[in-house]
């Protein structure tokens, strides 16, 4: 009888961390939908991105407290970010488009410096409060007995349609023709009369607000705090390493991958080697494994497929 | 660029002014220091002669090959690991641990190299990055050896009755040793035909392949003798500290160690020295003035980057150099 | 007569593209071959075939015996294959001397030298000034390859061709934007040549075709349509109509 109990105990376990995989998948992607498209068209390499999900996740925090109102916070946050960077642009990243790579890493190394510091020196190193606003604030129960948070079965449900929204956008309109013509060639495109600046901008702002927009969806279940964006935005760098430059798919693909691969390694991977080695040893070794699992997947990529899984096609080869 | 004239690095000084003046002043310096008891600033330099060490092997990758790497950082924990981690086990002396760092960082460096060098431009830069990372990750989850919060290290490496280190002017003499040794040597591989290779990789590798050179292996070979002297650095930066943490192979780190290239005249090897000690002093004094010294630093790298005058050197060849 | 350089039955698509069908070429030993053809026939795509910059969808590739399909452009140029580009592919921030000097450097053993100033190396600089004199542009030696005008990129692109003494050259248009004077000298100095390498010459510059060439093939959308001596070429039909129009 009390098998059947553990058995089920883990079915639930499993799916329950399969729905946080996909979540945090989801999460990957807003963020590196709109880097991978930038850097597909300019090849510019930007660190400060992942700031811009800390704004949206800031503001986000001082709207659902000063409010309670869910449409205000998802409102705000992408706002707020699209406006932070619209200024990156336009006072420093700008200047960069022209410059190599190290120029680039640098100038937004100091950027993200900054950024982190200023809201360390505003709100504090503290982690900030981001209560669940109201109208999600329930959990639904799933068969056999657990419950899932609502909050986050919205950040699936919200961040799938993005997804195909955005799929429909690139596949079926003009505009998104045009973002995908520039992935493969601005140059050409700027050739044919395109204004590609106007493009870049259009992309990188929508990039800016989708960042925004998951760093407020992050916030009631992450730890709001300066230099949040850091790591979100490095495995947004594995995204697109393992997804392809350029390419909305690859991104897609890439970011569930790398949020099963996170999560699932982190629950299971410790009990799985406890099946094999001692548990002192499987203590050790098993938390190491987990965090260098995503890891493990990218260098697996770039043995097999150094170009990514989905790349945006580009010419010759 | 080339004034008219021939090969870009001849008719430089064998060794420039600049680097004579550093290196023998902090010799100077050391001395002085010590005499006059104050060893908080002999530990000053100290930091910066380690940090030279590795601005100048991160310049062989950067600044020579061309090869942007933002994950140098983790050679530094590795060999600084090494230390402490042999030290935690009572392996404490220097004989041993020394090579095995090397050869640590080397291994790692080997693979991570090699994986990363199958691709090219910025997705290089993320991957070394993302590699980086994930060591620092691996650090973090190590709680036998303090995990987040670090491992102390109770004794320096010991080389018996040849040098002692936990003399403080010791490591010093040392690590201005070591960063002696390894900038003319250095100096050297650059305008060896090896470096040359390098340096015309990174002009036009379409070319150079071509020509029948197999680009993928010198970049490798300079990224492995790169990160075994940047792990050099680590296991110097471990003696001095006493102490490793796994923030020693963040990326702020390995941002850190690519502004003090840049800071100081990419590809230049002696401006990463400069740009080491220029970065040192700048912190020790922008921090003495506000704990949120980087609201300052990082407007001053943007100003840097986008002004694009060559870095310290630059300065300095504009201004006192021939016309 | 023995053949230095071969292909059977290259293939290569981009897309719905087809820039070489089922090509079969040779190059034999002391001869110049020309290829010609209008634009967009797939001259330079068969160039990077063979160089090894591309790979093929279908066929093989014979290098002095060896099929060398698989391997990657160093490993071909270790061999004995030189190329030069259409656009002029110098190391633009060494001197003119530096450029042909790496070449000189390639056909030497990886390890020689060790630690010895390169720049200074009289095993490099020699050779290296002996192939400027012989392109009479020996005055260039010391100017930054960056600062030249078009004509003396040219010769020093084919200056570092010819560095590391290849056995099999592969030309893509060498006369391209020349003047008269400097394609005649040019010109003289590939009919030279054939007597140490084997030459494959992508050209448009038709009276130094038919002078240099002892065998030319008409290549149409990646499709060999004639292969044989000039005297042959100028009298079929098909290739007059096709690309050289009334002779």
């Amino acid at each position: 009888m009390s098998r059947e109990r553990a058995a089920v105990l883990d079915v639930i376990l499993l799916s329950v961390q399969i729905l946080n995989g996909i979540q945090l998948g989801i999460l990957l992607f807003l963020v590196a939908a709109g880097l991978t498209l930038v850097f597909g068209i300019l090849d510019v390499i930007n660190l400060a991105h992942g700031a811009l999900f800390m704004v949206g996740a800031y503001a986000g925090a001082v709207v659902a407290v000063a409010s309670g109102s869910l449409a205000l916070t998802i409102l705000v946050a992408p706002a707020a970010a699209l406006v932070v960077g619209v200024l990156l642009d336009r006072l420093v990243l700008r200047f960069l488009y022209d410059r190599g790579h190290l120029d680039q890493v640098l100038a937004t190394f100091g950027l993200l410096l900054f950024l982190n510091e200023a809201v360390r020196v505003t709100f504090g190193s503290a982690a900030r409060p981001f209560p669940v606003p109201e109208l999600l604030d329930w959990s639904v129960s799933l068969p056999g007995g657990a419950s899932y948070p609502a909050w986050r079965i919205a950040i699936i449900a919200v961040g799938l349609a993005l997804a195909l929204a955005m799929f429909l956008i690139i596949a079926g309109t003009r505009a998104g023709m045009l973002v995908r013509a520039a992935s493969t060639n601005a140059g050409m495109l700027e050739l044919l009369g395109i204004d590609i600046h106007r493009l870049l901008l259009g992309t990188f702002g929508i990039g800016a607000a989708l960042a925004g927009f998951a760093g407020a969806m992050a916030g009631p279940i992450a730890a709001i705090q300066p230099g949040m964006g850091d790591h979100i935005l490095i495995l947004a760098f594995v995204v697109i390493v393992i997804g392809g430059t350029g390419s909305v798919q690859g991104a897609l693909l890439g970011s569930l991958l790398v949020g099963l691969c996170d999560t699932l390694g982190r629950a299971f991977l410790t009990d799985g080697i406890r099946l094999l080695l001692p548990p002192a040893a499987a203590n050790e070794i098993g938390p190491a494994i987990a965090s260098m699992l995503m890891y493990l997947v990218m260098a697996v990529v770039l043995l097999v497929r150094p170009e990514g899984l989905l790349p945006a096609r580009r010419p010759g080869r | 660029m080339t004034r008219g004239g021939a090969d870009p690095l001849a008719g430089r000084p064998p060794v420039p002014w600049i680097c004579l003046v550093l290196l023998g002043g902090t010799a100077i310096a050391l001395v002085l220091l010590e005499a006059a008891e104050h060893p908080y600033y002999v530990k000053l330099l100290n930091r910066a002669l380690i940090l030279a060490l590795a601005a100048l092997a991160l310049d062989l990758v950067v600044g020579v090959a061309g090869l942007v790497s933002l994950g140098h950082a983790a050679f530094l924990g590795v060999g600084a690991y090494t230390v402490g981690i042999m030290a935690e086990h009572g392996l404490t002396s220097g004989f041993l641990q020394w090579p095995v760092a090397l050869v640590a960082s080397a291994a790692v460096a080997a693979v991570i190299g090699w994986l990363s060098l199958r691709t090219r431009g910025a997705h290089f830069i993320m991957i070394t990055l993302a590699f980086a990372q994930m060591l620092f990750f691996v650090a973090i989850s190590l709680s036998r050896y303090g995990g987040d919060d670090g491992l102390t290290i109770w004794t320096r490496s010991e080389f018996g009755a040849l040098v002692s280190l936990s003399d403080r002017l010791g490591l010093a003499w040392v690590s201005l040793g070591i960063l002696t040794l390894a900038y003319l040597g250095l100096r050297r591989l650059e305008r060896s035909r090896f470096g040359r290779v390098l340096r015309g990789a990174r002009d036009n590798e379409r070319r150079v392949a071509t020509l029948g050179f197999a680009v993928e292996r010198y970049r490798l070979a300079a990224f492995v003798l790169s990160g075994t002297l940047t792990g050099l650095a680590g296991v110097l930066l471990a003696n001095l500290t006493e102490f490793v943490s796994p923030a020693y192979m963040s990326w702020q780190r390995s941002g850190e160690l690519l502004a003090m290239v840049v800071l100081g005249g990419l590809g230049t090897l002696h401006g990463a020295i400069l740009g080491a000690f220029a970065f040192v002093l700048l912190e020790e004094a922008l921090s003495s003035l506000t704990t949120h010294w980087a609201l300052l630093f990082g407007p001053l790298l943007v100003l840097v980057v986008l002004a694009g005058r060559g870095g310290l050197v630059g300065l300095l060849a504009g201004r006192w150099g021939p016309k | 007569m023995s053949e230095l350089l071969g292909t059977r039955g290259l293939c290569k698509s981009f897309g719905a593209v087809t820039a070489a069908a089922d090509l079969s070429i040779d190059i034999r030993d002391r001869e110049i071959h020309a290829v010609i053809g209008p634009n967009g026939a797939g001259k330079t795509t068969l160039l990077g075939l063979l160089s090894g910059e591309l790979r093929p969808d279908a066929g093989r590739i014979r290098l002095l015996g060896r099929d060398v399909t698989e391997l990657p452009v160093h490993a071909r140029a270790k061999l004995g294959l030189g190329r030069t580009f259409q656009v002029s592919s110098l190391l633009p921030s060494f001197s003119v001397l530096e450029n042909v000097a790496i070449g000189v450097q390639a056909r030497c053993r990886a390890s020689a030298g060790g630690l010895r100033n390169a720049a200074t190396d009289p095993v490099l600089n020699g050779p290296a000034r002996d192939i400027l004199d012989r392109l009479e542009i020996g005055a260039l030696a010391h100017r930054p390859a960056g600062a030249l005008a078009h004509g003396e990129r040219r010769l020093v692109e084919l200056a570092m061709a010819l560095a590391p003494r290849p056995k099999v050259l592969l030309l893509d248009e060498p006369l391209a934007g020349l003047s008269p004077a400097e394609a005649e000298r040019v010109v003289s100095i590939l009919a030279a040549l054939r007597r140490e390498a084997a030459i494959l010459l992508v050209e448009h510059d038709m009276d130094a075709v038919f002078r240099l060439a002892d065998r030319i093939t008409v290549l149409v959308y990646g499709r060999a349509v004639a292969s044989g001596t000039p005297k042959e070429i100028r009298e079929d039909s098909a290739v007059r109509r096709a690309y050289l129009g009334d002779d």
